[in-house]
């Protein structure tokens, strides 16, 4: 048989039954874009995830105390001292660095904030001038923090918008005075709402100047240390010199740790990549019960139409032949189903995307092209028993029935 | 001429059905010359349709050889035996058996399309077909928009559109009224006058008749065969014993 005509035979056949072939189109269809919508969901919250953390600042390499590492017991490690605290000299010290852009030093603390009888505990952050264009945070009113001596800072705060709102509601915030803890200091500025976010909320955060947070906490010592590198390509460099000088200024000692964003990207990409695949796999179920219901119809298919195999066999159709004929038909099917599940897909991730924009909910190429690959796989594949069934039917009894 | 077209020798099928075994055809030995004109009679049971499924080489004998053309065509594999129907054997079945989707012209195509016969002669030869069963006006028209008549046209038209040697008709009056009948079996026996061998079978005794060599079958075996004429060459292939 000429594959033309094989094709028209499948197809002629496979319009013969409308219901039939509308129903099982459809199940392929939900099948494939059930595959195509998940994975545009997954791979969707992976993107927001990613701009999330990227929204924090870029090229942000990140100072804590303390070694994070876990490399077993070290007898050195034992007779050594605590890890050393960051100080504002180790700050002021990673300036020197070259890859280094900006540096801004981070104290923070619990503390309350109180105005005209209204008192809520809040966060407090001590930092510097640079803390605004490392978070790239933006201001609502007023400025920020000045630069200048970071261990001088005027008795001056930032505070949150949310922070804005309760205490002050709708009267002039800038310009009053506050008492943060024990201290008595002037709002300044007021930062934009950013929303909730990952990371630490700027809402309800109050700035204050780093040494007037030390002050306010009784310590000198820093919760980390944000380290702005001068471009992408410098983020490696920069963890480097930065690692050694705080080593060199430590007596030798690698007792901080510093981790770049890059590395937390990688890890939540890594994470959120891996779901991707698990919900393409679980989607991929559908398409298996997809390929059940094409062998099913395609064996009732096959029932109804044995006076029809009888008959082409007498008319000297090979069994090859009319394997062929009912695999096409399979295949035709599974298409048009991969197809019109790929549209509908899409069709389904375009609408999640026109109704929450924020969540980039777009199907990646290889989940894609996994799920119209497996759809006809399976079609196919579920195809086989049925065309051998319908091949190998004995004439005889085929044509006795009608 | 010179080996008969038909040679069956020692023929023997059985059935199981259930712990019985029914013998459908015993012993059979035939011999039939190219351009003859067969009917097979009998009551039924008496394994006519056997007998004429096995010419078709639709069932295989369970013992005994079966030559056409001078080829033992019972060893061939399925494949090779769709082949020799394809090119050799055409069928006329009672309940016509069109494919209901396709129209007349496609149902008379259709052997040419399993054959992998290009579209453009097969186009040349449906035409032909169509205004030789004066099916021109029909061609486009599926099976259901077709009486009796015209459908077993249609397929004695697709029996022929390969040019077989031998047309073997399964009562292939058996659903039609007495007048298109007549029509038909006219129509077949136009095909044997030009040399194509037609074997009928038919419980009917009148249509049988008309043959010029008549079978007679029961309970599996062959009782009479008769040939209305003397002079026709068929004792020239001497039955096998």
């Amino acid at each position: 048989m000429r594959a033309a005509d094989l094709i028209r035979f499948a197809r002629d056949a496979a319009t013969g039954s409308p219901l039939r072939t509308s129903l099982l189109i459809l199940a392929m269809a939900i099948g494939v874009a059930a595959v195509v919508v998940l994975t545009a969901l997954a791979d969707g919250a992976r993107r927001y995830v990613l701009n999330q953390f990227s929204a924090i600042g870029s090229n942000l390499v990140i100072v804590l105390p303390g070694r994070s590492q876990t490399g077993g017991f070290n007898p050195g490690n034992a007779i050594t001292s605590t890890p050393r605290d960051l100080t504002i000299d180790d700050a002021q010290a990673l300036l020197r660095a070259s890859a280094v852009h900006r540096v801004a030093p981070l104290a923070v603390g619990t503390s309350e904030i109180s105005v005209g009888g209204r008192l809520r505990e809040v966060m407090v952050a001590g930092t510097t001038a640079e803390f605004i264009a490392v978070r790239r945070l933006s201001l609502a009113q007023g400025r920020f923090l000045p630069p200048g001596d970071w261990r001088r800072g005027a008795s001056e705060a930032v505070i949150g918008a949310r922070i804005r709102d309760e205490l002050f509601g709708r009267d002039e915030a800038l310009g009053q005075l506050v008492r943060v803890g024990d201290r008595r200091v002037r709002i300044v500025g007021v930062l934009a709402a950013t929303g909730q976010g990952l990371g630490m909320n700027t809402d309800e955060l109050v700035i204050v100047p780093v040494a007037l947070a030390q002050a306010m906490f009784n310590s000198n010592t820093l919760f980390r240390i944000l380290v702005e590198a001068n471009s992408r390509e410098a983020i490696a460099p920069a963890k480097a010199q930065v690692s050694e000088i705080i080593r060199l200024r430590h007596e030798g000692e690698q007792d901080v740790t510093v981790i770049t964003q890059d590395a937390v990207l990688a890890t939540f990409d890594r994470i959120l990549g891996t779901l991707t695949v698990a919900v393409a796999g679980i989607a991929a179920i559908s398409l298996a019960v997809a390929g059940i219901l094409v062998m099913n119809v395609m064996l009732v298919s096959v029932t109804q139409r044995t006076a029809e195999i009888g008959l082409l066999k007498a008319l000297g159709a090979t069994r090859t032949a009319i394997r062929n004929v009912f695999l096409t038909e399979a295949a035709m099917l599974s298409l048009a189903g991969a197809l019109l599940g790929f549209a509908l897909g899409h069709a389904a991730a375009a609408l999640i995307r026109q109704l929450y924009p924020a969540f980039p909910a777009l199907p990646p190429d290889w989940a894609v092209f996994a799920g119209v690959a497996t759809a006809l796989a399976t079609g196919l594949a579920f195809g086989v028993l049925p065309a051998r069934r319908a091949a190998l039917l004995d004439p005889v009894q085929s044509l006795a029935r009608r | 001429m010179g080996a008969p077209l038909i040679e069956l020798s020692a023929i023997e099928r059985v059935f199981h059905l259930g712990d019985s075994r029914v013998h459908a055809l015993q012993s059979i030995g035939l011999c039939i010359n190219a351009g003859e004109y067969v009917s097979v009679m009998g009551p039924s049971g008496s394994g006519k349709s056997t007998l004429l499924n096995l010419l078709g080489l639709l069932d295989r004998p369970d013992s005994g050889r079966y030559r056409l053309a001078g080829r033992d065509v019972t060893t061939l594999s399925a494949d090779e035996q769709a082949r020799v129907r394809s090119e050799r054997i055409g069928f006329v079945f009672q309940s016509f058996h069109l494919v209901p989707r396709l129209t007349a012209a496609e149902n008379i195509a259709l052997p040419m399309v399993l054959a992998g016969i290009p579209p453009a002669q097969r186009g040349e030869r449906v035409r032909q077909a169509l205004r030789d069963y004066g099916l021109e006006n029909r061609a486009d028209h599926r099976p259901d928009q077709l009486s009796g008549g015209q459908r077993q046209r249609v397929a004695i038209a697709r029996a022929t559109i390969m040019q077989p040697a031998l047309v073997l008709a399964d009562e292939p009056t058996g659903n039609l009224d007495r007048t298109t009948g007549e029509e038909v079996m006219r129509l077949l026996e136009a095909l044997n006058g030009t040399g194509v061998t037609l074997i009928v079978v038919t419980h009917d005794g009148a249509l049988g008749a008309r043959a010029r060599r008549q079978l007679l079958m029961a309970d599996g075996t062959l009782q009479h065969d008769r040939e209305r004429s003397v002079d026709w060459p068929g004792k020239a292939c001497a039955l096998p014993t």
